[in-house]
């Protein structure tokens, strides 16, 4: 059904940083990667390596030269479906292919009924949908809802992908409809704004802003990322033979080394 | 927008056929149609082409045309639904008067279906033009006179059609419907460019951005070396530039020349002037349509350069 539900169990979606955006792209990548062999299969390209690469991607990071007075800088601006509270994008859809679910708030295209006529793509402020052309269906962000439900993954995989990639903590995802989850905290904290906010579609998602200055940062990762989670710690240590400064491994390598130099 | 060329057609020539099937109809009840076996059936059945060969062609841009039934569930919401809807549910009331034409029989039902048959070609062209007018991501589609215009654009398109076929009994009050009908399209396409023309939405690129209003932005790198489908669809330019040359061609070409042609055609040699008319107004209501896409700006492309929606 397009039409909406009144309103979600939890409104599950991402929390972005643009502060900590360093525009890496990983986050695109590794979307592409799980969601071109997950429930988006397949995601086409037309002429990936020649001179006029195209295809559906569900995640895009922009980078913009910003400045305001007495401040400056690169401003890497990651873009996806932010899950709006009120996707006209749905709304729209005249097959019932686009919906919002109840339980989490997830926005998504059944792609055995999608018919490819693109006006929710017309409908989405953001450019968040994109059009398949082998598939003739449109894709978006799924949230990984086939990775944050799925009990075969290990715990700390079941995130987004996206937000799994991320090596500077700069995508956190959790419940906003929970106060104190830690996406909602972070989004308190650091002034999180919606996207477009006068257009007032109501997007789940949250940004938070660049900080202004050369504030020096002392808790690098959003909470709620993988890395700042206790698993983060429990990376397994370096065999002792090679941690040791000095041990006889670090020797014969150093030797080789030397003798390969030569 | 990307003017997709079976979006096009559908609504053209769909639009001219729902006018023709009103301006038939009304004139079926108002008793002014000259006694003639074939002429109400003839005309109907041309509505109805092309009102058909319009709905068959919009579903050609689909990307599972064998899947179209579907859009008929979700009239709650979509005004997609809906348009397939009402365009279906037309087909009734105009199929028993084509059944009840064809056999040349008279009923007294055929006033009310006259009238059902109306009210579901305005239905119609009501809902194609607010698919669009209900778009608030593109200014120049999300104002109130879009969907009045597609309407005006109908009664006149029909109304040249009706002139044009009644021209043969040497009738003139369907010339001055068609005059009529043209004109207030005129004035309503006049006014839609002057309300479009220097206005936005008053979206920028520092509210896409949540940045200050006083910040300068500009793009370093785009998220891909080659234009995707959001910039392909929603970032489409050609025409733009040439925009005030082409208001002026589907301007001249889609009232001008038939208003000219239309009052000519009053003294004489009319079905030769109509026919000129139609063929006329034909060509500037693709223009007119194309430009209605070309011209229209997506607020997406805040991401891609633009600096206001």
């Amino acid at each position: 059904m397009t039409s909406l539900p009144a309103c979600t169990d939890k409104k599950l979606g991402l929390s972005i940083d643009l502060d900590i955006c360093v525009g890496c792209q990983a986050c695109v990548t590794s979307c592409k990667e799980w969601n071109t062999g997950g429930y988006s299969a397949p995601l086409s390209d037309h002429d990936p390596y020649g001179a006029d690469p195209s295809g559906a991607w569900l995640n895009r990071v922009h980078s913009f030269e910003v400045s305001e007075p007495g401040w400056a800088r690169t401003l890497h601006f990651p873009r996806s479906c932010l899950h709006c509270e009120s996707p006209e994008c749905v709304t729209v859809c005249p097959t019932g292919a686009s919906y919002k679910r109840t339980e989490d708030g997830i926005v998504l295209v059944n792609p055995d009924t999608c018919i490819g006529c693109k006006l929710c793509s017309w409908a989405c402020p953001y450019g968040a949908r994109e059009y398949d052309h082998d598939d003739g269906v449109m894709k978006k962000c799924t949230l990984c809802v086939d990775r944050i439900y799925n009990d075969t993954l290990p715990e700390e995989d079941r995130v987004p992908a996206c937000v799994r990639a991320c090596p500077t903590g700069a995508r956190a995802f959790g419940d906003f409809a929970d106060p104190d989850s830690a996406v909602s905290r972070a989004a308190e904290e650091r002034g999180g704004f919606d996207l477009l906010k006068e257009f007032g579609i109501g997007p789940v998602n949250t940004y938070l802003p660049p900080r202004r200055g050369p504030a020096a940062q002392a808790n690098p990762h959003q909470p709620g990322h993988p890395a700042t989670s206790p698993n983060g710690a429990r990376v397994a240590p370096l065999p002792a033979s090679l941690a040791k400064p000095g041990g006889t491994l670090e020797k014969l390598f150093a030797w080789a080394d030397r003798a390969l130099t030569r | 927008m990307n003017p997709a060329y079976s979006v096009i057609f559908f609504t053209t020539a769909s639009g001219a056929g729902y006018g023709l099937l009103v301006w038939l109809c009304l004139a079926e009840v108002a008793g002014l149609l000259p006694d003639h076996r074939w002429l109400p059936f003839g005309t109907l059945a041309l509505a109805l082409a092309l009102a058909t060969a319009g709905l068959l062609s919009s579903t050609f841009h689909l990307g599972h045309p064998e899947r179209a039934w579907r859009a008929l569930s979700q009239w709650r919401s979509s005004w997609l639904s809906r348009e397939g809807v009402a365009a279906l549910a037309t087909y009734v009331p105009a199929g028993l008067l084509g059944l009840i034409w064809l056999f040349g029989l008279s009923s007294p039902l055929v006033p009310v279906l006259c009238l059902l048959s109306v009210a579901g070609a305005v239905a119609t062209v009501w809902c194609t033009g607010m698919i669009y007018g209900s778009l608030r991501t593109i200014h120049q589609w999300n104002q109130p006179l879009v969907p009045v215009i597609y309407l005006a654009l109908a009664a006149a398109s029909g109304a040249v059609l009706l002139a044009l076929i009644l021209s043969v009994w040497g009738l003139v009050w369907p010339a001055l419907l068609a005059l009529v009908a043209l004109g207030a399209a005129l004035a309503l396409k006049l006014a839609y460019f002057a309300r479009i023309d220097g206005s936005s939405a008053g979206y920028t690129v520092q509210m896409a951005l949540g940045l200050s209003p006083d910040a300068r932005v500009r793009v370093l790198d785009p998220p891909h070396s080659r234009p995707n489908f959001v910039m392909r669809e929603m970032g489409y330019q050609v025409g733009r530039r040439h925009a005030t040359r082409l208001r002026r061609i589907a301007l001249g070409a889609l009232f001008g020349a038939p208003l000219v042609l239309i009052v000519v055609s009053l003294f004489g040699f009319a079905p030769a002037l109509l026919t000129l008319a139609v063929l006329s107004l034909a060509l500037g209501l693709i223009v007119e349509r194309w430009l209605f896409f070309a011209e229209a700006r997506h607020v997406s492309m805040l991401y891609y350069g633009q600096s206001e929606a």
